[in-house]
């Protein structure tokens, strides 16, 4: 190849890169940024009394406590769980893993509207089919908290189990087998050797799974009635307040809502670097 | 302590790992599991340590039937082949490990950390990473770990077999000098019957799932059970029904009625051995090893015809490779399939 050639083969390298950037860049500032970038401007459009009051209204600061009791109750049970169906999968082979493989995936399979409609047809007080005998016991599920719960736990399960399975066939037996030759039982091993080895996975798991919680619409408006100052999370918040057309709360609980987002991925990230130092 | 498995059997599918397998390790042996892959040797180790459940069978350590103990009650040390290094943890932790899981308080596990530690030359890299070391320190570390809990006994599965030549072999000295330290009774697995015959005082082939032979390098050598023994720990010619050595391989230049007459083909000198590889008037391949001094004495050149005299040679009439009578026959006896043909120079 002579020189002159290998010059502009190399040029045609800078360009394609350039050109690969400038595509990727461009995609990512129409697509995310700007939507961003307008809410922040619109929300402070009028100062930055307008959304503060309508954040901080009781309905707001309801429906923000009610968004992070969800994350408080449906992250830690669907970690639990999905590192448990996910050693399940990896670690004891048995016919039932292709069925709870395959289920594990519905949640991302079905809309959230009919995962809202399916637990309503489960738990409505008339005819369901759990919700007249719980409501006998006085548990009321639609409507209120635990259905909303449900819901959340529902469209946020398979999040963990697919981020920590391919971490976990990665990582082997030999080092548990090592650990068991050393004296340790199964549950020493198993917060000793295998959650370190797989931390990162469930951690990235738990990141997927806090936001969409944070952020689900669809299955939790059908459960909840989206009751103001009773049943209303963050996302049914700003919904009301976008049809009543009060800007400020919609794109103040929006930006909100963003935050919290931006807020957890952050301290992923600095976990992560902790680590790696 | 001793270790016996008797009447062992394990199958992975329609595999079958282990055929009725039973082996005997004295207190205070270094035992080496010699065959190919798929043998069955490692199935077999891992089964003495509770990695493995076996289908039928028992383990015995210590006089004590272990089979139904699970991997963490039975006391051994076990070092893998890839390290199975901890590596969210440092070497101190590491070698640590069972120590912790034991409960010691700090200040003891600081001392038998850095004893460890000393004692297979890591001294200074106690804060390192197990990425951070060679493959040769950390095969070492994980030797120090499954030391630290003073195990009964000591289970290696091809421990320096994802070693380059030079540092396996620095390794296997230095393992035979620890051995001779401690004196806790060790098995280990391998495939390289030079590495085996170097380091244990006791060899079981295996093959098959099943026990060729056992006994010491000399008597596997001088007296191998059967065809397969025979090829596994030394080279071996086929001449008819006889086996022969190639330095049990005479060269002449002059035949007799004992002699076989070949062709030399081909004269590699490696070193002080040479190495001739003749054919014979039937097709046969064959090679002799002499000495440089030999060779020179004979003159002996590509191309010509030359004279072998086996000077030692079995027969093993009718047994296959596969044959078990080599299972249960006691070290250095001589078998009913084995015929030795010795012919005095």
């Amino acid at each position: 190849m002579s020189s002159a050639s290998a010059r502009s083969h190399v040029a045609s390298g800078a360009v394609s890169r350039w050109s690969l950037r400038v595509l990727g860049l461009g995609f990512l500032a129409l697509l995310l940024v700007a939507p961003l970038v307008i809410i922040f401007f619109e929300t402070f459009k009028d100062g930055i009394q307008p959304p503060l009051d309508a954040i901080t209204s009781p309905n707001g600061l309801h429906a923000l406590k009610l968004s992070l009791l969800m994350v408080v109750i449906a992250v830690p049970l669907n970690t639990i769980f999905g590192v448990a169906c996910a050693l399940l999968l990896v670690r004891h082979k048995w016919k039932g893993n292709a069925l709870i493989d395959s289920v594990i995936n519905l949640p991302f399979a079905l809309s959230p509207i009919v995962i809202g409609l399916a637990l309503y047809l489960l738990y409505s007080t008339n005819d369901g089919w759990f919700g007249p005998t719980l409501a006998e016991a006085g548990l009321e599920v639609l409507f209120s908290v635990p259905g909303m719960v449900l819901a959340s736990i529902f469209v946020s399960l398979p999040f963990v189990v697919r981020e920590t399975v391919p971490v976990l066939q990665e990582i082997g037996t030999e080092q548990e087998q090592a650990a068991s030759t050393l004296g340790a039982n199964g549950w020493q091993t198993f917060w000793r050797i295998t959650l370190p080895a797989i931390r990162w996975g469930v951690a990235y798991g738990v990141v997927l799974t806090t936001a969409r919680v944070l952020g689900e619409f669809g299955a939790v408006t059908i459960v909840s009635g989206s009751i103001s100052g009773k049943t209303e999370t963050l996302p049914l918040f700003v919904s009301k307040e976008f049809e009543r057309f009060s800007e400020p709360g919609a794109y103040g609980a929006s930006l909100v809502l963003a935050l919290l987002a931006l807020m957890t991925l952050l301290a992923m990230n600095l976990l992560k670097r902790k680590e790696d130092a | 302590m001793g270790i016996s498995v008797e009447g062992a059997n394990k199958s992975f599918g329609d595999f079958q790992a282990l055929d009725d397998v039973s082996i005997e390790v004295p207190d205070g042996s270094l035992t080496a599991l010699l065959g190919p892959s798929g043998s069955g040797k490692s199935t077999l180790l891992r089964a003495i340590a509770g990695l493995e459940t076996l289908d039928g069978g028992r383990v015995v350590i210590d006089d004590e039937d272990v089979s139904k103990k699970p991997t963490q009650k039975r006391e051994v040390g076990f070092v893998f082949q890839h390290y199975a290094a901890f590596k969210h943890m440092t070497v101190y932790e590491n070698v640590g490990f069972g120590l912790k899981i034991r409960k010691w308080d700090k200040a003891k596990i600081s001392d038998r950390v850095h004893e460890l530690l000393r004692l297979v030359q890591l001294d200074g890299l106690a804060g390192r990473y197990p990425s951070q070391l060679s493959g040769g320190q950390r095969q070492r570390m994980a030797l120090a770990r499954a030391l630290a809990v003073e195990p009964q006994v000591l289970l290696l599965d091809e421990p320096f077999g994802a070693l380059d030549a030079k540092v396996r072999k620095d390794l296997r000295t230095w393992l035979r000098h620890l051995h001779d330290e401690m004196h806790v009774t060790t098995i280990f697995v391998t495939h390289d019957q030079e590495e085996a015959m170097d380091v244990a005082d006791q060899l079981v082939v295996m093959n098959n799932g099943q026990v060729e032979q056992t006994g010491s390098a000399d008597e596997l050598y001088e007296h191998p059970a059967n065809e397969f023994v025979m090829s596994f720990v030394g080279e071996v010619n086929r001449l008819g029904d006889d086996f022969v050595r190639p330095h049990d391989m005479e060269v002449v230049l002059d035949a007799d009625d004992r002699t076989k007459e070949g062709l030399v083909q081909r004269i590699v000198t490696l070193g002080f051995e040479v190495r001739v590889e003749l054919v014979l008037s039937d097709g046969t391949e064959v090679w002799a090893q002499l000495t440089r001094a030999e060779l020179q004495r004979l003159e002996l050149r590509e191309g010509q015809i030359a004279y072998l005299r086996p000077i030692q040679a079995k027969s093993f009439n009718g047994s296959s490779p596969s044959a078990s009578q080599g299972a249960s026959t006691p070290p250095g006896s001589q078998d009913d399939g084995e015929a030795e043909v010795s012919a005095a120079v």
